[in-house]
């Protein structure tokens, strides 16, 4: 017990620090600043001098720590990753030997045929389902309540999530009682129970049905707001002219909110690309499940092998960069119209 | 999916259907089942999990949870003592008990001498025994062997019997998940994890953000761009390189491995400053020009403007950040693991949930309960404070 109390003192300590660190840092370049460069006592083009270095100077100050962070616990790994994936697990240079190594390995390969069949299920299910059910939820009046319930499994975590649906696929042999609800589902039509978990391909299915369920909610959520944008004059028109809820649906709603639509797709492609908890709560890869994410901690924490663990993230990496590419271009054009 | 509500256009039917039925329109109330029955497929794994959790461990794991509230039937089998426990009564022999042992909420429905025949006599009803005597079972277990001669069998002879276990909810699975299973603990680590990790990043990405969205200065668009890249870099990218660095350093200072809370705080900051330098240079931009500029006229420096104005109107979206970043360092488990390593005394709560996984798999009473406590923390927030999660998520996802 008296280590509990130790570790949340030294929590609070920790954040008295680091805000009063934060605050320290802050009010104190400033003042630095404003002392050192004081134009009190100067004079025509020293003032202006003074002043002109002060505004160059500054915003930096206001950046450092924020660029620091990010400089060393992002730029600077992402490099080294890619570094060490021209290396050995003893620190040889092998110069692409670690990307032949994983073209030629089964477990790679099985990861790569996963990840694309998470890319293609995940997304557009998550989609489809977040848009149905803001379509839906829009029009009754208990539709926030549903939106709310909808939602809910963003807040809860992938493991969490692991849980609670490994306790649906639950198992037992067949003439026991079964408690996974969904073998009680396929026996009480008669039919044999399954071990869901342990079947190849399905599987992977069955375990992507955890993240459509938590990412159907992030769409719906973005999607019931574009739905909100769409001008009601433009739906009372098509109305008048006799169109009916399918051709409103598909002729005016879904062209208006494309772009939206496309956002929403490549957020949670992104998700797919990265998931990891899922797996290694559910299988950590039996049964022809691995995933990238998972094959990778294990070259990097059951093997020690930094160099191939590199390469798996480097690959990770080149799936999210035309993603990564596409969006500062997007961020870019946003900035210009600002 | 028709909206336009036909039916009341349309005059009364004369052939008397009542009025309230003839209103119903076919449209709406697919509208209302299709919606109904997808709220149902997203609550129903979760409303699962919980009920599972308050149930009795032994109905939990002989029956769905679906049937909580129904009594469900055990078949069970005791062996009887031998006969150096039977007391000499009135001058007959006696061996009583409880087939239960101590449990008392169970009642037994009948009782039989073999496998195939655990219903063979009724409860409270005797049959006789093939050691001699006979028995006598009550419905609440207790039972009495009694014969008029001395019982001599060495080996104790076996009763079925069928139990009903009548719905019976409890708490007792979260005391034992925090008493007995190291929950607790972990649900300490976790706090310990997550306040100061979502503290520590807001000043910084708040000046940092600031300086992008109202200062003028060389390269500003080129940070702007890194950091809208950086939002999507797999954190798998860091992971190697920030283990390396952190072992140095602990080798460094002569400490046996780099797995502190303060390395996990620093990098679940540094993990979550793209996020938060976006979202609040985006609020940031977007508040009135006017205001800012009289301001600057008014001789106030950017030091003043940020601290006096900017950060109170940026609340709201401060407010968005903090959860999010709450939410997702309490449910990670990625960095969890790789910074503050697997050892039972420093496992978060999604760590502990994974290892009780491995550990005590079939045991459902522990590991429901024990996701409950994992997820009932992050769903208390997002209950209460839902209004700027959703505001945070429409300004997170770039436009």
């Amino acid at each position: 017990m008296s280590d509990i109390l130790q570790q949340v003192f030294g929590a609070l300590i920790a954040i008295g620090i680091a805000l009063a660190g934060t605050v320290a840092y802050f009010w104190g370049t400033n003042w630095l600043l404003d002392k050192f460069l004081s134009t009190e006592r100067s004079s025509g083009d020293e003032i202006t001098r003074r002043d002109n270095l002060r505004s160059q100077i500054r915003p930096w100050l206001f950046l450092f720590p924020a660029l620091l962070f990010l400089t060393v616990y992002l730029v600077y790994p992402v490099l080294e990753t890619f570094r060490l994936s021209f290396f050995d697990k003893n620190g040889n240079f092998i110069g692409f030997g670690n990307y032949l190594w994983a073209i030629g390995d089964g477990g790679f390969r099985q990861s790569i045929f996963n990840n694309i069949l998470w890319l293609l299920i995940v997304p557009s299910l998550a989609t489809f389902f977040g848009l149905i059910i803001a379509v839906l939820a829009d029009k009754l009046w208990w539709g926030n309540i549903a939106k709310s319930l909808v939602f809910m499994p963003m807040a809860i975590s992938f493991v969490g999530a692991s849980v609670i649906w490994k306790f649906v696929y639950d198992y037992r042999a067949a003439g026991e009682q079964q408690i996974g609800l969904l073998n009680a589902i396929v026996t009480g039509f008669g039919l044999p129970p399954q071990a869901w978990i342990t079947i190849p391909v399905w599987n992977s299915v069955f375990l992507m049905v955890i993240l459509i369920w938590i990412q159907a909610g992030f769409a719906m959520v973005i999607l019931s707001a574009a739905l909100r944008g769409v001008p009601e004059e433009t739906l009372e028109a098509a109305r008048i002219d006799g169109a009916n809820g399918f051709r409103i649906f598909f002729d005016i709603m879904i062209p208006q909110i494309w772009g939206t639509i496309v956002v929403v797709w490549t957020t949670i492609t992104i998700v797919v690309l990265k998931v990891f908890d899922i797996i290694f709560a559910m299988t950590n890869g039996q049964w022809d499940t691995e995933v990238l994410a998972n094959f990778m901690f294990k070259w990097m924490f059951v093997n020690f092998d930094y160099g191939r663990g590199s390469t798996v993230a480097v690959i990770i990496m080149l799936a999210v960069l035309p993603i990564m590419i596409w969006n500062i271009r997007r961020a870019n054009a946003e900035e210009g119209t600002r | 999916m028709a909206t336009v509500d036909v039916a009341t256009d349309l005059p009364r039917p004369a052939t008397g259907t009542p009025n309230w039925l003839a209103r119903i329109d076919a449209g709406r109330l697919f509208t209302h089942l299709a919606l109904l029955v997808l709220v149902i497929i997203w609550t129903v794994p979760t409303a699962g999990l919980l009920i599972s959790s308050l149930r009795d461990k032994d109905q939990l794991a002989v029956s769905g949870w679906w049937t909580a509230l129904s009594t469900s039937v055990s078949q069970n089998v005791v062996r009887l003592p031998v006969a150096d426990q039977q007391v000499e009564q009135d001058g007959r022999f006696v061996i009583s008990g409880n087939v239960f042992g101590t449990d008392t909420h169970k009642q037994i429905s009948g009782f039989g001498l073999t496998a195939d025949t655990p219903n063979a006599t009724a409860a409270g009803g005797s049959m006789p025994m093939n050691d001699g005597g006979t028995i006598t079972v009550d419905s609440d277990g207790n039972y009495q062997w009694v014969s008029d001669t001395r019982l001599v069998h060495a080996r104790g002879p076996r009763l079925f019997f069928v139990a009903d276990i009548p719905p019976r909810f409890t708490l007792q699975n979260y005391v034992e998940v925090l008493t007995a299973s190291g929950v607790f603990r972990s649900f300490v680590n976790s706090f310990t994890v997550t306040i100061p990790a979502t503290i520590i990043p807001i000043m910084m990405a708040a000046f940092a953000a600031y300086a992008l969205a109202w200062m003028r200065f060389p390269f500003r668009g080129v940070i702007v761009a890194v950091i809208v890249g950086l939002l999507v870099v797999p954190l798998q990218m860091s992971l190697i390189p920030l283990l390396s660095m952190y072992n140095g350093i602990a080798r460094f200072f002569g400490a046996e491995d780099g797995k502190t809370y303060l390395g996990i705080w620093l990098a679940h900051t540094a993990f979550g400053l793209p996020l938060a330098i976006y979202l609040l240079r985006n609020y940031m931009a977007g508040l009135p020009k006017e205001i800012m500029e009289s301001a600057r006229i008014d001789g106030a420096s950017h030091f003043k403007i940020f601290t006096g104005m900017v950060l109170p109107l940026s609340f709201p979206a401060l407010a968005s950040f903090s959860i999010f970043q709450f939410l997702w360092v309490w449910n990670d488990l990625l960095v969890a693991m790789v910074f503050l390593g697997a050892q039972e005394s420093k496992l978060v709560l999604t760590g502990k949930l994974v290892s009780l996984l491995g550990s005590r798999g079939n045991n459902w009473e522990i590991l429901t309960a024990g996701a409950f406590v994992t997820i009932v923390v992050p769903l208390i927030v997002f209950f209460s404070l839902q209004r700027y999660f959703v505001r945070g998520l429409l300004a997170g996802s770039v436009k």
